[in-house]
């Protein structure tokens, strides 16, 4: 792997060098290598044979765009656009259709149905799963369902990937790829909040 | 020829009853996707696993399937849980994280970090009315700041913003404390997507 010169939260953040952000993340030294450990080890991996990085960045690119249209979703949207200008298109336009609000959902659990909350499902389109083609197709439903109605995920959801030819290693892989972004996206958008604000 | 292997391939079934409800009990969990075999772990997974000790877990296995992004998972979750030398007492990390699981309805991560939270701060009462009642409990001040704040994180799209770090501020968190809070729910964020998507939970023993 690559040592990174820059550090990709202190990028989306646009943290001054003196000023509050940068001053907190000095003090959590082993946060900031991990979280960008975390970044390059799915970014930069050792080994993208059951999930390519061009894919990883197409569903980087859908899931922060569904998230919210800040610097996180510009990156990846760039990035993506870099790996396959042509699915990356495809993409921009599902997270323009495909955004609702989160988290919702059906509680499995008896005692919590009186909390279960409806909301937009996901499926992708003819014409596009055309375009992306199966597996990519079933990658950006579970995408959508991670990013908004976890609570909602169930064994079905995961059969349905590896129906589409999915690996369970590859699984593994896209469900920390989605859920290490819903993480990275926050970290950027509540450490911005605090550079904000100000000391 | 991957698609004959993968179509081969199915996910595991249980007949291990729900919990009911959220709970500080002993929460199971079971993998909807086969763990790496322990006889199969390799150096390379052991690295990812970080603690040997995890190799014991069908959580851990499962996830070493892709060992590095599992080791810097691991690293950065320790991180912010358990480096409390500065910053946020330890309790109200584990507030936030039970918070933000409290939202997105993870139950499995909810009852642990409820634990965590009950025991550090000694205060399971105020722990319990938010299981039971959502981040709208009334917890005392401080507790609610970080409450809020962690939900308004952990909504999509994310809701945090100037108010939550004013109020925050008000009730005595510092920067620091309140980049803990932020970290504490983010994390979350992550945990409960993997918690609730590859496997699910098992009610306690004793109220199965």
């Amino acid at each position: 792997m690559t040592t990174p010169t820059v550090d990709v939260v202190d990028t989306l953040t646009g943290a001054a060098p003196d000023g509050v952000v940068a001053a907190v993340r000095s003090i959590r030294p082993v946060t900031r290598e991990q979280l960008q450990a975390s970044y390059d080890a799915l970014f930069d991996p050792v080994d993208d044979a059951e999930f390519s990085l061009t894919e990883r960045l197409l569903v980087a690119a859908f899931a922060t765009g569904l998230t919210g249209a800040d610097a996180t979703a510009d990156l990846y949207a760039e990035r993506a656009a870099d790996a396959d200008a042509g699915a990356a298109s495809v993409i921009a336009s599902l997270v323009a259709e495909a955004g609702t609000a989160g988290p919702f959902g059906r509680y499995r659990e008896e005692g919590l149905v009186g909390e279960s909350a409806d909301g937009r499902r996901f499926s992708v389109a003819e014409g596009a799963r055309t375009q992306l083609g199966d597996r990519l197709a079933a990658a950006l439903e579970h995408t959508h369902l991670l990013v908004y109605r976890p609570r909602e995920a169930a064994d079905a959801a995961l059969q349905r990937l590896l129906d589409a030819g999915w690996t369970v290693s590859g699984i593994v892989t896209l469900s920390q790829l989605v859920a290490f972004l819903a993480f990275q996206q926050r970290v950027v958008a509540g450490l911005r909040v605090l550079e904000e604000v100000g000391a | 020829m991957s698609e004959t292997v993968a179509t081969q391939v199915q996910t595991f079934t249980y007949d291990e009853p729900h919990p009911h409800a959220f709970t500080r009990g002993e929460v199971g969990w079971l993998p909807w996707l086969e763990p790496l075999p322990v006889d199969e772990l390799t150096d390379r997974h052991y690295d990812g696993l970080v603690d040997r000790a995890r190799a014991s877990s069908d959580y851990f296995r499962l996830l070493a399937r892709d060992p590095e992004i599992l080791r810097a998972r691991t690293l950065v979750d320790k991180d912010i849980f358990y480096n409390t030398a500065q910053g946020l007492p330890r309790a109200e990390r584990e507030l936030a994280a039970a918070a933000a699981s409290r939202v997105n309805g993870c139950v499995f991560c909810a009852s642990v970090h409820a634990r965590f939270a009950a025991h550090f701060s000694k205060s399971p009462e105020f722990v319990d009315a938010l299981l039971a009642d959502g981040v709208k409990a009334d917890l005392g001040e401080r507790w609610d700041a970080i409450t809020d704040a962690a939900a308004a994180l952990t909504a999509t799209p994310i809701a945090f913003g100037p108010a939550h770090v004013t109020r925050l501020r008000a009730t005595g968190l510092d920067e620091l404390e309140i980049a803990d809070v932020i970290h504490g729910a983010a994390f979350f964020n992550w945990a409960n997507r993997l918690m609730l998507s590859l496997g699910r939970p098992v009610a306690p023993p004793d109220q199965a």
